[in-house]
């Protein structure tokens, strides 16, 4: 064990808050030279963001930046460069227009003149062949050509490219999620080799077996905090989720399970994922809460979109029984009409019922309005103020009442209770009890474990198929995180 | 995958194929057009045109449209008629002026997030305005070295033609060539990579509007070189010309595919199509502006199917 080694960066008391969330809420790390960190944690534990303040491209709102001893005062994403500190965004960040060795000059400002391209297509291909022998790409190929998992491996070996300005720390964030087993594996033993020779690397990842292969060292963060970190090999499996934890401290009980048995009921939606399609299919009936969980951005939005267009439009894979209604997760998005009042925002998915002769009844659509309000308990003291009145949780809950108020019988929702406080949380989940009992059937796509115990059957997506399925009682939160993590196969 | 090169290459073509094919069929109805004469006198529109869509290329480029370009024109061809003839310093001034306003409408339309779309109509009446009061009749007079540029008949090779290849060559070097001009195509592309990678936004949404202005000025200066009188209204047409010849080239309105000879050529066809064709086979001009868009709607088609194809892939 080298007790000597150097500290890299090292970043203090870091808080980052967007609007009334906070993301990062005093965060410790460092990460000395010839050194590999893992950072683990659930879905919003702050993990991304703790990772675009060190590459600089978030500027927190508090804390302090240290680099080799020296504090850093105005930080930026050209600053980290010149230090040597370089990140591979979770979302790709490479331009699809441009070819791989012109994507590879955005990071380089330093090299111009005539020559540029021929440098630039030499440094990557050099990098490629390092870590992804016999990858198959050409550095004058349009990144929007390339397989989602090549457009990775260039991303990758772009962070490594050095022209004037030196690699020191390379962060890595979700690196191997668009990669094969075989590609990740050469990813992963390149990491080994670079850290033999005094690079440092911060490893974001989801899969724990890789966690604990590479690092030499775990920090587990936990709701915009540090919950826990030590030596790799101090851990194994088991110990890192248990650390991960529960979400929060209003853990919820399972309800009694006094709804009706599965398939007891008539069938209402039968679907498929997309190709490479999985052995199990999704099936939900009459009155049941079926839950989509695993990790964000697994597939789980992308079945339900497309769930809602196979409603209209017949599609191969799909059943849908019934007319269906989605509530958005993105409310400003994809849901609300700013300019309307909140009468006008929930009537608008049953103006076909408030109809007399060619006109909408005002009549008819106040009372509609009046009934969802008291029905959902939408604190507002007059609904034909504009529904920017309102607050967050309220604004979810006409989304709610306008999904639940018009004829569809089965309900999507897309994460919809993201970022809304506890107390509608409570309200909306008995609404949504209520309205399974009487015959409703959802489809509810949810980040948090909490939300799962209310439902009847979870499907766990991985990778856009559906890796798991969990019966009510199967359903405790140690079981679904497992499944999440499952490897593929 | 041979299918898929095949259809890629097809793409790359179908700006040359259209212009070949309107060709074509200008030498079906009137055989003597093919000459160094008849090249010359049909093209000679094509000059500023082409200019026009190079300046609206590099706009469409950082994923924005250029509403005022015609207008701006028609500006240009104002100034040139009158203070670049009689008093230069002072004309120069003005389009180096009228330059700068370019670059500062791209800074607001990054700065504070207005669609463009909204800012060039907006700068389209006042472009015609400041034309108006420069000029508030048709009329002026050519500087002479302009008339004279656009008079001079070079050995072998039409006027236009060359100075077709050279702008298309001058656009292509700058846009696709250059180092700085592959992150201006890259902020078109996926402006958060570019912004994480330290690069500034600002400064390439200002250069783009730069350029575009720049270019801008150069048509109009082509444009009474030809014309020898300016007129407010002079270039109203060349705003839906320039856009529809940055897609017939091969552009796209998101995500910073442009393509500069693709450009030129789009503008070159778009000339022919829209009156020489159209007079040789006897379509009076009261129905050409309507085939002309007709010729629009079939070519964007045909891009639109192959493109599909490909996505099938």
């Amino acid at each position: 064990m080298a007790v000597t080694r150097l500290q890299i960066v090292h970043l203090d008391g870091i808080a980052k808050a967007f609007g009334a969330v906070r993301a990062l809420n005093g965060v410790e790390l460092g990460v000395n030279s010839g050194e590999c960190v893992g950072l683990i944690g659930h879905n919003g534990a702050g993990k991304s963001t703790l990772m675009q303040v060190l590459a600089g491209t978030i500027r927190p709102d508090s804390g302090r930046i240290v680099v080799d001893g020296q504090p850093q005062h105005g930080y930026s994403a050209r600053r980290a460069h010149q230090l040597g500190i370089r990140c591979v965004f979770q979302e790709l960040s490479l331009c699809p227009n441009l070819t791989v060795a012109e994507n590879t000059k955005v990071i380089h400002p330093g090299l111009r003149g005539l020559r540029w391209r021929r440098q630039c297509a030499a440094l990557i291909a050099e990098r490629l062949d390092e870590i992804f022998p016999s990858h198959g790409i050409s550095a004058s190929d349009r990144v929007q050509d390339l397989s989602i998992g090549r457009r990775q491996m260039v991303e990758v070996a772009r962070a490594f490219t050095v022209s004037d300005e030196i690699v020191r720390l390379v962060i890595l964030d979700e690196p191997t999620s668009a990669l094969d087993y075989h590609t990740a594996g050469q990813l992963l033993e390149f990491m080994r080799r670079a850290v033999n020779v005094g690079l440092s690397f911060v490893l974001v990842s989801h899969l724990l077996r890789d966690i604990l292969n590479v690092c030499d060292r775990v920090v587990v963060m936990r709701d915009g905090q540090t919950s826990a970190s030590g030596e790799a090999s101090a851990f194994d499996r088991d110990k890192l989720v248990l650390a991960m934890g529960a979400a929060g401290p209003h853990r919820l009980q399972t309800q009694p399970d006094t709804r009706l048995a599965r398939s007891q009921t008539a069938l209402r939606v039968r679907a498929r994922t997309e190709p490479p399609y999985a052995r199990t299919e999704l099936t939900a009936h009459e009155g049941e809460v079926v839950g989509l969980a695993g990790l964000a951005g697994h597939g789980q939005t992308d079945l339900l979109r497309a769930v809602f267009a196979a409603a209209s439009r017949s599609r191969t894979g799909f059943e849908i029984r019934d007319p269906v209604a989605l509530i958005a997760g993105d409310r400003q998005a994809d849901g609300i009409f700013p300019r309307w009042s909140i009468c006008e925002n929930i009537s608008i998915g049953s103006l076909s019922g408030l109809r007399v002769g060619p006109f909408i009844s005002l009549q008819r659509e106040q009372a509609l309005a009046a009934l969802w309000r008291n029905r959902i308990g939408i604190r507002a003291p007059d609904l034909s103020r504009n529904i920017l009145s309102l607050s967050g949780g309220n604004q979810q809950k006409v989304l709610f009442a306008r999904a639940l108020s018009c004829d569809a019988r089965i309900v999507l929702m897309d994460d919809p209770l993201r970022g809304v406080d506890f107390a509608t949380r409570l309200d909306i989940y008995t609404l949504i009890d209520q309205q399974a009992r009487a015959g409703k059937t959802f489809l509810w796509y949810t980040t948090e474990l909490d939300e799962l115990l209310h439902c009847d059957h979870v499907y766990v997506f991985r990778n856009g198929i559906i890796i798991d399925e969990l019966t009510r009682s199967e359903v405790t939160e140690e079981r679904i995180i497992q499944s999440s993590f499952k490897e593929a196969g | 995958m041979l299918e898929r090169g095949f259809r890629r290459l097809l793409r790359a073509v179908l700006p040359a194929l259209a212009l070949l094919l309107v060709l074509l069929a200008i030498a079906v109805f009137n055989s003597r057009a093919i000459s160094y004469f008849g090249f010359t006198l049909m093209l000679n529109l094509a000059i500023p045109i082409a200019l026009a869509t190079i300046a609206q290329m590099f706009v469409i480029a950082g994923n924005d449209l250029d509403l005022s370009i015609g207008s701006f024109v028609g500006f240009v061809s104002c100034v040139a008629v009158t203070w670049l003839r009689d008093a230069p310093l002072i004309g120069i001034a003005i389009l180096i002026a009228s330059i700068v306003i370019y670059a500062t409408l791209g800074a607001l339309i990054h700065l504070r997030g207005i669609p463009s779309i909204i800012v060039t109509l907006g700068m389209s009446f006042v472009w015609q305005g400041l034309a108006i009061l420069v000029l508030p009749s048709p009329g002026g007079a050519t500087p002479d070295w302009a008339a004279s540029i656009m008079a001079y008949r070079p050995p072998w090779i039409p006027l236009p033609v060359l100075a077709a290849l050279l702008i298309a060559v001058l656009a292509q070097f700058g846009l696709m060539g250059t180092s700085y001009g592959t992150i201006l195509r890259g902020s078109g592309g996926n402006a958060a990579a570019i912004a994480r990678a330290g690069w500034s936004l600002l400064r390439s949404k200002m250069t783009l509007f730069a350029l575009a202005g720049l270019f801008g000025v150069l048509s109009g200066v082509a444009l009474i070189g030809i014309t020898t009188s300016g007129d407010a209204n002079i270039g109203n047409g060349y705003t839906l010309l320039s856009i529809a010849g940055v897609i017939l080239g091969g552009g796209e309105f998101v995500g910073g595919v442009v393509s500069p000879f693709g450009a030129v050529l789009g503008a070159l066809t778009l000339t022919l199509a829209a009156s020489s064709l159209l007079t040789f086979m006897h379509i009076p001009p009261d129905w050409q502006v309507g085939a002309n868009g007709a010729i629009l709607i079939v070519v964007l088609t045909a891009r639109v199917l192959i493109e599909r194809g490909e996505l099938r892939r």
